[in-house]
């Protein structure tokens, strides 16, 4: 009995949160129609994409039921805020363990350059460093991956493998500076509590330059909009790497190495990286190039927007105000510009930048405009940052579909 | 408190918990062997996602990778099979 209540308590919230313009209709049998309608993903991607509710979860766009990887519908991120129970959720490997308690949760702090080994619990974590808050995007290096032209295997993500939330732990240079750090140390790796299905499988572990590691806003999350972290996005403690991208934001974080070495497991080696020399000028994980190589690791995330409060094909009233909302964001360099056009890109005009929360998180945007004549309007909203980055009109094709930040359009019809 | 019951349960086709008992490959020779393969690691969804965009070459690589990435344990016989399903039904 008590399941069906929260089921019944978790639809109605779920209704409520995304309004009843973009949630119509409710029982969509495809998610795409919750969403803007992203017009290159495949028929297929869009026929298999159906809308399903994990456990905590409200329903998401699930891409694939194991490993977990379910996106959230683009109606949520009419709030700054992602809540915690439309988070998207993404998982490589599909052993997570569904018994990590607060009280079991163990942190292994060790490898060849720490002076002093340790393991701390979730008590020491909470009790024995300074807290931080932060606001911070949490994009997947694959977002809009599936709206790759050509398209390229992988995770078929839409707009939605992304959230903002407000992060609160204690920064990982705490912790690293008491077990003490020996001067030979170059990278800090992370490992998460899930494993393969297969011991071959290679297990999902990330790292980090040392500079990285040691930011200050580096932190090691045990709040998450206020709330302990869901499971799926890593119950109890999960890696904020502000400014980069979600690869490396380990899940449930049990094991912290810092080392001489360069991380040589197969989801830095080969996984996750990026053309050299083919984005604009960004962090380099110098550490992670090799010679005669011609990739990189991914890190900042690129400066990119999303329109999303209307959707492609939706009809207004001539002579009503057409009002426009989006986030922008990019890796930490701080928006600074969001320019809509009307007329598929002749024209543009500055949006209204709404509340900063700083230059990890979304900023939201505003346009209002009165169309003149009836007929179609091509709306795009570009965004810059303060770096002078902007976004592109054609993607950057690169073989795993990263940092797809093309120019989001959308389509309205005036009547 | 009934009325409740029944709304939940016609609601639950929409809104069921995650099930991926619910994935039909197309039907076709040598489908048992890739259900039951790939979906040692991961729902067949996958399969359906990355479709229809990967020709012979392209499925031949995926399967390799998970092959001798992903330690895969395809026996060898059975990997021409699984690349002519995928390219035959989900292939460009």
């Amino acid at each position: 009995m008590e399941n069906r209540r929260e089921f019944l308590k978790g639809l109605a919230g779920g209704l409520a949160v995304a309004g009843g313009a973009i949630l119509t209709p409710a029982w969509a049998k495809t998610a795409e129609k919750l969403t803007v309608t992203p017009s290159d993903l495949t028929a297929n991607n869009i026929k298999a994409s159906t809308l399903e509710t994990l456990p905590g979860k409200k329903p998401l766009i699930k891409r694939s039921f194991r490993a977990p990887n379910y996106e959230t519908p683009v109606a949520y991120f009419n709030e700054v805020f992602t809540p915690n129970d439309a988070f998207f959720v993404r998982w490589h490997l599909n052993n997570i363990p569904d018994d990590l308690s607060a009280n079991s949760w163990r942190l292994k702090i060790g490898g060849d350059s720490v002076q002093n080994a340790m393991e701390i619990t979730l008590d020491n974590l909470k009790n024995d460093y300074e807290h931080v808050e932060l606001a911070a995007l949490c994009l997947c290096s694959g977002n809009r991956r599936g709206l790759s032209l050509p398209h390229v295997a992988g995770v078929e993500w839409s707009y939605g493998a992304m959230g903002n939330a407000l992060w609160k732990g204690v920064r990982l240079k705490d912790i690293l500076n008491k077990a003490g750090i020996k001067k030979e140390a170059l990278e800090v790796a992370f490992n998460g509590a899930e494993s393969g299905v297969l011991p071959a499988t290679p297990d999902f572990v990330k790292s980090l330059p040392m500079w990285k590691a040691l930011d200050e806003n580096t932190i090691l999350a045990f709040e998450m909009n206020g709330a302990p972290l869901p499971h799926l996005n890593g119950f109890p403690v999960r890696l904020v790497v502000p400014g980069w991208t979600a690869t490396y934001w380990m899940k449930m974080v049990t094991e912290i190495n810092v080392s001489s070495k360069q991380e040589q497991g197969f989801w830095m080696r080969t996984a996750y990286r990026i053309p050299l020399g083919k984005f604009p000028e960004m962090d380099r994980f110098t550490s992670q190039e090799y010679p005669g190589e011609t990739s990189t690791p991914i890190t900042e995330v690129v400066v990119s927007s999303l329109i999303t409060n209307i959707t492609d094909g939706q009809h207004f009233k001539h002579g009503q105000t057409i009002d426009v909302k989006g986030m922008a964001w990019d890796g930490g360099r701080g928006i600074n510009l969001v320019e809509i056009s009307i007329d598929g890109g002749n024209s543009w005009q500055n949006a209204d930048l709404g509340r900063d929360y700083g230059n990890f998180s979304f900023r939201p945007w505003r346009f209002k405009f009165k169309p003149k004549n009836k007929g179609k309007y091509a709306v795009i909203a570009k965004a810059s940052n303060r770096a002078g980055s902007t976004q592109v009109f054609e993607l950057i094709w690169n073989p795993a579909g990263y940092h797809n930040n093309v120019v989001h359009k959308i389509d309205v019809v005036v009547a | 408190m009934k009325k409740i019951i029944l709304f939940a349960l016609l609601l639950l086709p929409y809104f069921a918990q995650a099930d991926e008992s619910k994935i039909k490959l197309k039907d076709g020779p040598n489908r048992d062997i890739v259900e039951a393969q790939c979906g040692i690691c991961h729902s067949n969804d996958m399969i359906q996602i990355n479709s229809p965009f990967l020709d012979q070459k392209g499925w031949d690589t995926e399967v390799h990778k998970m092959i001798k990435v992903m330690g895969a344990p395809l026996p060898a016989e059975d990997v021409p099979k699984v690349v002519e399903y995928l390219t035959k039904y989900y292939g460009k």
